[in-house]
């Protein structure tokens, strides 16, 4: 028996371990209030930066145990599957969901109708516009829109002077930004602005909401337009005073605080970090405006509760908490992600954040502007969309190939992509009535 | 004198069975075989097969990439520039830290240290040094060599990027081969060494006509591993040069991880097997050392 001494001891602790954890598992709900257990699976705040933001600063103080859990970065796939399984089995885990306008029109038939969250948010403020979107085209109200986001343009001080003359910042032309790259590259012998080209980088949203779009005036029936074809011509000849490193910028925000890049365009949450550290540093303004229009690409996340939540009320609680005034403001602070209740800003968000607020609203309100949505309907080859304009600028602005030619076979492409998903045209292209678009 | 007759007990029936060594690694084997060997013969065959059917055209997609034929010229140019390169700087790396020199386990342990980093950390180190802004050229321009801070790192000059992601290569994998050839040079008896001193032979007619011959077998598997993984060459190449320079498997991983086309991706990943395995095969001819040859 003594020979089994120190075995027995150690299955007795190993034992009175599971009995201590299986104990503080269980949460007790203290109060009515309490929402309970709440799991909250999203793809959007999902890089390890904003996952910890969303643990610490904006679940905090929520009356319930909210369980946040995101998706591996880079496999979006996975939050469909599991969202898909989970309906095919009747039973789910996930009792709260966040995703953009697009992902849930894929899921649309798994979605809980929430109109009475919507009855009980209406002095929130939410814009009527959004509130429709949320339908996704039912009279059901699929989602409630969350957050927003838009991509801008970032500017150190230090630019400014190299501006050619009779340019405002805030209502530029892209042949203005094209000659203040070289007034700047001349003048002070370095290349300051720059675009996030790297791997992880969101270049194919600048061509398929603003360069495309503000040349040609559409997305993808323009794609091989003479209007396309001059956008592309913009963009070779503007490469030519890029910073050569953009290939390799994924997030702006680093190169703009490291002093590298002085100009920059991208997502506003990859912006974010430069305006909070040094506010007084930077301006920010819309993205520049080219013959059809000024094109910019807003991003619109939601919030749902799928059919098989196994605890809705208390995911319905969380989309009441994480739609306060107060969780909103502190969202567009910690992440950088824009609210949709209607609200001032108090100034303790700081300049930075206010600047930025300022410029996105001046794109979307800019008489030009020139709405461009992120592609809707195309599943699982969104990828492969990006990766045709991917592909279509690394051959004529990377490797210097004939225009036309490239458009025309990247064109084919294309079209593979609109035939296999059947998706019908978005914004700004003009509608297709339900049938795949058509680059013309 | 007889020997005692032993009782045959099942203990000694079994060490004398010739078929206990297999039995004994049936489950490793079989471990190997079911998350091994059957998925990758099923990685393989998503390569060749599209919805049940036998088809070529993920190669063919493959082949029409864009990005296919730089990354083919970009994996083959590393493979040929840093493998012989890595060789004799390993070699030196080992002869000195099997050597007598003072201080020995010093630079063991400095050369050691690389190995204890993952690749993608070695290629953000890298790019932190090279970047325009980043420590080297901090570092030249306060001293003066630099007036203004020089883009090492610009894909318009590509020659820079090859050369960036030659030293970070070095810089990392060196110490893998050094180990081996260490462990190699350890198991060469001294007195060949010590006799051909005292017969008169310098340094480097020991290092050519003893050590090296030597070290034959050692050379080949260092060789085998070494080719393997700068056919894989991944990490350090998308940290230091992002978009501007690709490799195969850094577009398998970008046909799987962002098109998700399983196929192609898989297809990527055959031309990678096909060429590590002939690379594999010149290796182990080129370096087959007779039996004769080898160290008993």
């Amino acid at each position: 028996m003594r020979r089994f001494a120190p075995l027995l001891a150690a299955l007795a602790c190993l034992a009175a371990a599971f009995a201590v954890a299986s104990t503080v598992g269980e949460t007790a709900a203290a109060s009515p209030q309490d929402a309970g257990k709440v799991v909250f699976f999203s793809n959007q705040l999902a890089t390890v930066n904003e996952t910890n933001q969303v643990r610490s600063t904006l679940l905090k103080g929520f009356d319930g145990d909210v369980d946040f859990i995101t998706p591996p970065v880079g496999q979006p796939q996975v939050f469909f599957n599991r969202v898909e399984a989970e309906a095919k089995a009747g039973r789910g885990t996930i009792s709260l969901l966040g995703a953009l306008h697009g992902d849930y029109l894929v899921i649309q038939k798994y979605l809980r109708d929430l109109t009475p969250v919507a009855n009980q948010l209406k002095k929130a403020g939410i814009p009527k516009d959004l509130m429709t979107l949320g339908k996704l085209g039912t009279k059901r109200q699929l989602y409630i829109p969350w957050m927003q986001a838009t991509y801008i343009m970032v500017a150190n001080r230090k630019a400014l002077p190299y501006l050619p003359k009779g340019a405002n910042v805030n209502a530029l032309t892209y042949a203005q930004l094209l000659r203040w790259a070289k007034n700047i590259s001349e003048k002070t012998g370095q290349k300051r602005v720059a675009f996030p080209a790297g791997t992880n980088g969101l270049i194919p949203r600048f061509f398929e909401g603003y360069l495309v779009p503000s040349f040609s005036g559409g997305v993808v029936t323009t794609f091989r337009s003479n209007g396309a074809v001059n956008g592309w011509k913009y963009m070779r000849s503007i490469w030519r005073y890029i910073h050569p490193q953009s290939l390799s910028y994924n997030f702006m925000q680093d190169p703009l605080q490291s002093g590298e890049v002085w100009v920059a365009w991208d997502h506003v949450a990859r912006l974010v970090n430069a305006l909070k550290s040094k506010p007084n540093d930077y301006v920010a303004f819309p993205a520049p405006k080219g013959p059809k229009g000024r094109g910019y690409m807003p991003v619109l996340a939601g919030l749902a509760v799928p059919k098989t939540a196994p605890n809705a009320s208390g995911g319905q609680a969380l989309i009441r908490w994480m739609m306060g005034k107060a969780t909103q403001a502190r969202t567009l602070g910690s992440v950088g992600f824009f609210p949709v209740v209607g609200a001032r800003y108090s100034k303790q968000l700081g300049q930075g954040l206010l600047k930025m607020n300022a410029a996105v609203t001046k794109a979307q309100r800019s008489k030009d502007a020139l709405k461009s949505l992120l592609p809707i309907g195309l599943g699982a080859e969104g990828g492969n969309f990006n990766r045709v304009y991917t592909d279509t600028f690394v051959r004529i602005v990377v490797r210097g190939e004939n225009i036309q030619k490239v458009l025309n076979d990247e064109a084919t492409q294309l079209q593979a992509i609109m035939d296999k998903t059947g998706a019908p045209c978005w914004a700004p292209d003009p509608s297709s009535h339900g049938r795949p678009c058509k680059v013309k | 004198m007889a020997t005692v007759a032993q009782p045959v007990t099942i203990g000694r029936r079994l060490r004398r069975w010739e078929g206990l060594p297999y039995a004994l690694i049936l489950p490793t084997v079989a471990y190997l075989g079911l998350f091994f060997a059957w998925p990758m013969v099923q990685a393989f065959g998503l390569a060749f097969r599209v919805n049940n059917d036998w088809t070529l055209a993920p190669f063919r997609t493959m082949v029409h990439d864009t990005n296919f034929r730089p990354a083919l010229t970009f994996t083959l140019l590393l493979v040929v520039v840093i493998v012989p390169l890595q060789f004799v700087l390993a070699l030196v790396m080992a002869l000195i830290a099997n050597s007598k020199l003072h201080g020995r386990g010093v630079f063991l342990a400095i050369f050691i240290l690389p190995l204890a980093i993952s690749d993608l950390a070695a290629g953000l180190v890298w790019q932190a040094i090279l970047t325009e802004r980043g420590y080297l050229n901090t570092f030249l321009t306060k001293v003066g060599i630099l007036d203004h801070e020089y883009i090492w790192l610009d894909p318009t000059k590509p020659r820079n990027l090859v050369i960036a992601v030659v030293v970070a290569e070095l810089w990392r994998s060196t110490a893998f081969v050094m180990v081996i050839f260490l462990a190699g040079l350890q198991g060469i008896p001294q007195e060949y060494t010590e006799a051909a001193e005292v017969f008169g032979a310098g340094f480097f007619q020991r290092v050519r006509q003893i050590i090296l011959p030597m070290l034959k077998p050692s050379i080949q598997v260092a060789l085998l591993f070494r080719i393997i993984f700068a056919f894989e060459a991944f990490a350090v190449i998308i940290a230091i040069t992002g978009r501007a320079k690709t490799t195969l498997a850094t577009e398998a991983w970008r046909w799987q991880a962002e098109y998700f086309d399983s196929h192609v991706a898989a297809a990527y990943s055959a031309l990678i097997l096909v060429l590590s395995l002939v690379a594999a095969g010149i290796v182990i001819f080129l370096f087959r050392t007779p039996k004769a040859q080898m160290m008993r």
